[in-house]
Order: C-alpha cells, then sequence, then structure tokens
C-alpha cells in the first residue's frame, strides 16, 4: 500500500522522498507560502508554510512526509500566526499597494487576502531604500523585496550567474547585486534570465511596460491563490508563450 | 421611534476617494439614511465632532490638525474605524517618508519646476506638518481596519450592515484588496 498522512483529516498519497508540501501541491491542497517555488530547492525561510506535524511546528516546505503523520494546515492558531508573519513582512518594507505595478498578482498580497489579514496594525519602520532603475529593461525596487530569496536561487542555479545574494543580518539583511557598482546595470543579468521571473512581489519588474492587466482581470481579483496558484508559475508560463 | 446610529466622518492625509466610495453606495444609501444620522463629516459641514457611535477615517496623519482631529474623533466615538489604505498604512502620502520634511518643502516650493516667488508657506494658520507621515493606529487605537484604494462600495455596505444589524464583520473575498 502507498504511503500517505492527513493534512487537516485529508488522506494525502506521497512518494518517499517528498515534502509535507510537495506532497500537498501534488493533491492540490493549498498550504501558504512566499520563499518557495517547486522548480527550486527549498529554503524554509517565510516560515509561513509551518504546520504541525504530530503536534511539532515544522517548515512544511523542508519537512519529508512520514507514513501516518498528522498535519494541521489551516486551523484558527496557524491562520492567526499566518497573518502576523504577514504583518510583520509588511511594516519591514514599504508596501505602497496602490502605487505598485504587481498589485493584483502579487503572492504577498494574495497570501495576505488568504489569511485574512485586513491592515499591518505594527508601527511601519518605512525603510529608506533607493529603487534601482540603472538596468536598460528591469527594475530592482528593493522597497517591496521580502528576502526570499528566489532570484538569488534562480540566478545561482538556473542562470548560472550568481547575480543575486542576501548581506546582512537580522533586520539589516537586504538583496545584493554582483557587480562592482552594486547596480543591476553592470551586472550580468539579462530580462530573459530564469530569476527576471520568480520574484512573487514587486520587487524584480521589466520596465517598459506597466499596468497592462486592467483592475478585475488580474491574477488574483477574482479568486484566492489557494485556487489560481503561485505567481511565478504563470510568470513562467507567459514567458513561454 | 428607533434611535438612529450616529455616524462622523474625517478626511485626514487622503483624497477623498473614501468618501466618494461611501457615496459610491448609491441606491443602498436610502436604506442605511433610516438606520443612521450624520454628525461631524464634510458631508453635513458640521466643524465640531458630537457624541458618536462610529466614526470613519480616511486619510493618514501628516500635520498637527490631523492629529487634533483624530483626537477628537477617538474621544467621541465608541467605535472608530480606520478606512482605505491612507489611513492604514500611511498610502501614497506617506511615500514622502523617503525623504527629509526639509527636502519635500525645498522641493515644491523652493527648487521644484515652474515655481515663481518661491517661499516656504509659513502662515500661523497652516497647520505644522510632521516629519512623517502616519497610519492612523500609530496615533490613537482602532477598533476596525478597512482597506482599499478606497475599500468599494460594497464593501463600506457590508461593514456598515453588518455593524449596524450586530452581526460579526466578515467579507467576501472580493471585497477585501489592498488597492
Amino acid at each position: 500500500m502507498n504511503p500517505s498522512f492527513k493534512i487537516d483529516g485529508v488522506t494525502v498519497p506521497f512518494e518517499a522522498g517528498q515534502s509535507i508540501m510537495e506532497a500537498a501541491l501534488a493533491a492540490k491542497i493549498y498550504i501558504p507560502h512566499l520563499c518557495h517555488n517547486p522548480e527550486f530547492h527549498p529554503h524554509g525561510s517565510c516560515r509561513l508554510c509551518c504546520v504541525t506535524a504530530d503536534g511539532r511546528s515544522v517548515a512544511a516546505c523542508t519537512t519529508p512526509a512520514l507514513d501516518g503523520m498528522e498535519v494541521a494546515n489551516e486551523t484558527h492558531e496557524i491562520t492567526t500566526q499566518r497573518r502576523l508573519l504577514l504583518k510583520l513582512l509588511f511594516v519591514e518594507g514599504n508596501h505602497v499597494c496602490p502605487a505598485c505595478e504587481k498589485s493584483g498578482a502579487c503572492q504577498l498580497q494574495a497570501v495576505a487576502y488568504h489569511c485574512g489579514m485586513l491592515a499591518p496594525e505594527f508601527v511601519h519602520f518605512y525603510p529608506r531604500r533607493a529603487v534601482d532603475a540603472s538596468h536598460p529593461e528591469t527594475i530592482i525596487d528593493f522597497n517591496r523585496c521580502i528576502l526570499c530569496e528566489l532570484c538569488v536561487r534562480a540566478s545561482r542555479e538556473y542562470d548560472k550567474k550568481g547575480v543575486f545574494s542576501i548581506g546582512g543580518r537580522g533586520i539589516q539583511a537586504h538583496l545584493m547585486i554582483n557587480s562592482a557598482s552594486g547596480k543591476l546595470g553592470d551586472s550580468h543579468f539579462s530580462a530573459a534570465d530564469k530569476a527576471a521571473r520568480v520574484c512573487p512581489v514587486g520587487a524584480i519588474l521589466p520596465k517598459h511596460r506597466g499596468y497592462e492587466v486592467p483592475i478585475g482581470k488580474r491574477l488574483y481579483d477574482q479568486e484566492s491563490i489557494s485556487q489560481v496558484g503561485d505567481v511565478a508559475a504563470h510568470q513562467e508560463r507567459d514567458h513561454g508563450e | 421611534m428607533v434611535n438612529k446610529v450616529r455616524i462622523a466622518t474625517a478626511s485626514l492625509a487622503g483624497c477623498f476617494g473614501c468618501h466618494m466610495s461611501l457615496l459610491d453606495i448609491d441606491e443602498r444609501l436610502i436604506e442605511l439614511v433610516a438606520q443612521i444620522e450624520f454628525d461631524r463629516t464634510p458631508l453635513t459641514d458640521i466643524k465640531q465632532i458630537g457624541s458618536c457611535d462610529v466614526g470613519l477615517i480616511e486619510g493618514g496623519v501628516c500635520n498637527a490638525e490631523n492629529v487634533e482631529v483624530l483626537k477628537a474623533f477617538r474621544r467621541h466615538c465608541n467605535i472608530l474605524v480606520a478606512v482605505g489604505a491612507c489611513a492604514i498604512n500611511g498610502g501614497v502620502p506617506a511615500m514622502r517618508n523617503q525623504y527629509s520634511l526639509a527636502e519635500c518643502l525645498e522641493e515644491a516650493y523652493l527648487s521644484g519646476s515652474g515655481i515663481d516667488n518661491p517661499q516656504i508657506p509659513s502662515d500661523p494658520e497652516l497647520p505644522l506638518l510632521l516629519n512623517q507621515v502616519h497610519p492612523v493606529h500609530d496615533v490613537v487605537w482602532i477598533d476596525y481596519f478597512l482597506p482599499g484604494c478606497p475599500p468599494s462600495a460594497d464593501t463600506l455596505f457590508t461593514f456598515l450592515g453588518e455593524l449596524l444589524s450586530g452581526q460579526p464583520i466578515q467579507f467576501a473575498y472580493r471585497q477585501i484588496r489592498y488597492d
């Protein structure tokens, strides 16, 4: 008999070596996440996907599924914790949704909608972060970066360029660009890179286009991310067309 | 006759878009008006706030007058609601927090383009600007948050309807937007 475990009482089959997240994705059960993208090695840093597995809090993306395991995902307690994490992410950066081109197709927003966040409520940091518009085709707005490291992983693992990394520690942690000037325009980055298509928020955006999809028709306007899926998968599909 | 629920509204550092959205409730306003009456609001032009059941605050806090109005609302309203993106996180006006106040004033009144007779306004009647724009919950306790830029008329109608009838405040997926 194939091994299986339960998520919120629903039986989920899995193959040996699959993480809780991978098995859940295959079974179309949504576990909120920001730093996970099935195309890359799991990172376990955003903590949004934390579930309890047999009573212990673990990141679903880095924890292997075990036969007979009981996983709690969308409980009142876990959703409340996820809302807290999301609120902290919102106040750490400058997320001005009404003025952001990614709004409506932003995974941070979509996960926050899914988890029922109405407002960040904490004291906002309003950090001062300059935008990097030095590259002819792509802009980096550090105000929106949530340090998921998807661009870091994509550039290192897929593009084999290592354009991005995270520098600093704790609240000083920030996205860095591998070039003499620290500017994207002086790096080996190209708009055709995989790293250009994985950002879950509006930190890495193509230039020379803007607000192309009308309000009401954007990715998360009508249906929850639990139905629609990650924005990176849609960006990848659009790129392939 | 049933006592009507008394509501006050104010626009601080906002664009009046949230108030426009309130009017966008359209013909359902007639339903609402049967249950509510307005105290201080730009709609009545009453200047001083009296005792109210509900206060709706649009906009963030950018100057000394905003602080004064907001504190008066908190003193007089049983339930205070942050309405819209600017009240909730400062919104577009808070984008000036990327610069010092001096830089903002210099750009707007001294060194910007198309300025005649450059001078920074200093009339004593003008409320002093704060160093940064703040969300309203930085200044007073807020009971409910209604996101959106603006919150849709549907969102406002749902909220007021549920509040007036004493039901739990719940929204459909499409009624909660941060933009």
